[in-house]
């Protein structure tokens, strides 16, 4: 349990940390694009020479990489195998009367394959170099223009800080409460799935009883500091756009165009 | 019968590391019928040492023998935990049931016993920490005080009928009268029911008062281990490691500086009174 941690980002001080928090959002997004662009597995080089030089430039260990990764390795090995078994093709490898695995079931299983872990991957290069606090900062700037319509930008921004800053708290209350009821003999270990999920009673109802609690103290702190939402707040660490940002975002933007020119000349 | 604590060392892992060890060789035996006061600064590891009292952190190094079952073994876990009760700090925070007569069984259900044995420990309990069974077994526990709350989460591991009562801090946050309601409790189990009290506190004139051993841990080793009197004369040790002594005990090394001869080994009231009763304040 206490191994988890949510907003894996990894400190440090290269190029890539630096970005504007926005610049990183648009740049995702953007990678995202150009991975869905893609429709030939040969083609997926290009989104991942992009992956692999925002790799190098932010200097974080590929084992990260990997460890996000780890989560969905399942539904890889899932969709893989579906995709052998639900594609037809023409050059058949293998027939067995009842199914043919053929080449083109394979290329598609590897190209969707590949593009989910690219997918993965990107997204996570955002979370591993953006704090969770410059990353809900730049989502709160980003939506600020839809205020016009009284979507409470601040409200949601504030809403996702609370939350990942209480992720941690809440584990170790978790912990806590745990170990007090295996002390009272109860078992999370054994039995069928309907007795365990009937065991996290114990535990989960003292848990919400202290999230109501904290989120009522901390309610009460926060009003005692004169919060009163986004109208007129400063800020201590100002988002600035810097050249930087703008390079990066060109970059980025050469890469979709490059791709785009090649998918239309081939 | 007794508790072993035999060289043990435990670290806390991290991302996969060892941290710096939290425990180191603790090696000493907690005789039954004892009242076991533990003290030391923040971070000593007194609470990761309770936890291996009934073996919800795994022996690394050592072992902790408790009436022959060695927590080495998992298979001995669930018997260890009938045995030694745990009270955590802020032990109201793990009432879940609706009622406090359902919470309060909770732990002897989780035993096995049969429902009159289990009413007939619950009804105990409840009267043991001061809570009429007929006024508050149907109310929830989320509507009780602070006090009530904190008993009756008591009163839920009383009901296991525990040999060895383990407790962290027990008296955090409570006002003296429910300070002195939880001691006397303390002190009526061990001298009714023979149990074996633990207990961590940061009241160094409670564990004075009420304790037969004191254990100081200090990083996570055995620093002072003896009887109260013993361990409280090391007044200028215990402040060079962030402790401190009882009141009456300040009191004693404050009298001596100005000359008085008053043993180092009072450290309680009555151990005051009794020194001074017998004619020594003139020596």
């Amino acid at each position: 349990m206490r191994d988890i941690t949510l907003g894996q980002y990894v400190a440090g001080d290269s190029v890539i940390h630096k970005l504007d928090p926005r610049t990183k959002i648009a740049m995702m997004i953007l990678y995202i694009v150009m991975t869905f662009l893609v429709r030939q597995i040969w083609f997926m080089t290009i989104p991942l020479a992009y992956l692999i030089i925002e790799l190098l430039l932010s200097r974080i260990s590929l084992r990260y990489i990997f460890i996000s990764l780890k989560p969905i390795r399942f539904l890889l090995i899932l969709m893989f195998i579906l995709n052998l078994f639900f594609t037809s093709g023409e050059h058949v490898w293998l027939d067995l009367g009842f199914w043919k695995l053929t080449g083109e079931a394979f290329l598609q299983s590897c190209f969707l394959s590949v593009r989910i872990v690219l997918l993965v991957a990107g997204a996570s290069m955002l979370t591993l170099t953006t704090s969770p606090i410059a990353l809900t900062d730049g989502i709160e700037k980003l939506l600020a223009p839809l205020k016009v319509i009284h979507f409470p930008a601040h409200e949601l921004a504030m809403m996702m800080t609370i939350a990942l800053r209480f992720v941690p708290t809440l584990m170790d209350e978790s912990e806590k409460i745990r170990n007090a009821q295996m002390s009272r003999g109860a078992d999370f270990e054994s039995g069928n799935i309907v007795k365990r999920v009937k065991s996290m009673i114990p535990i989960l109802i003292p848990l919400f009883v202290s999230s109501f609690r904290k989120a009522d103290e901390l309610a009460t702190a926060m009003e005692s500091r004169c919060y009163h939402g986004g109208d007129g707040r400063t800020r201590m660490h100002q988002l600035r756009f810097r050249k930087e940002d703008l390079f990066a975002i060109l970059i980025t933007l050469l890469f979709i165009a490059a791709l785009v020119a090649i998918l239309i000349w081939f | 019968m007794s508790i072993v604590i035999n060289h043990l060392s435990f670290a806390y892992t991290q991302g996969g590391k060892k941290l710096e060890p939290t425990l180191k060789d603790l090696c000493f035996t907690i005789e039954e019928g004892a009242f076991l006061g533990i003290i030391g600064h923040t971070g000593s590891g007194k609470s990761t040492f309770v936890k291996h009292l009934n073996g919800l952190l795994p022996c690394e190094k050592g072992t902790v023998i408790v009436d022959g079952h060695d927590l080495s073994e998992k298979t001995e876990r669930k018997t260890v935990r009938a045995l030694v009760g745990m009270v955590f700090q802020y032990p109201e925070y793990q009432l879940f049931a609706e009622t406090v007569y359902e919470d309060v069984s909770f732990g002897p259900k989780n035993m096995k016993l049969d429902t009159q044995e289990i009413d007939k420990r619950v009804k105990q309990a409840m009267e043991l920490v001061g809570l009429n069974p007929d006024v508050f077994s149907e109310r929830s526990p989320f509507d009780l005080s602070g006090g009530e709350r904190r008993r009756t989460a008591i009163a839920g591991v009383l009901a296991m009928q525990p040999k060895y009562l383990v407790l962290d801090e027990p008296m955090a946050g409570l006002d003296p009268l429910g300070r002195r309601e939880i001691l006397a409790l303390l002190e009526k189990l061990r001298k009714e029911s023979g149990c074996t009290i633990i207990m961590i506190s940061h009241s160094m004139d409670d564990i004075a008062n009420h304790a037969t051993k004191v254990l100081v841990l200090e990083q996570g080793s055995v620093f002072l281990y003896d009887t109260p009197n013993l361990v409280f004369s090391h007044a200028e040790e215990l402040e060079k490691i962030g402790l401190s002594v009882p009141s009456v005990t300040k009191i004693c090394i404050e009298m001596n500086r100005r000359g008085a001869k008053i043993p180092a080994s009072i450290c309680t009231e009555q151990a005051f009174l009794d020194w001074f009763r017998e004619g020594n304040a003139h020596a």
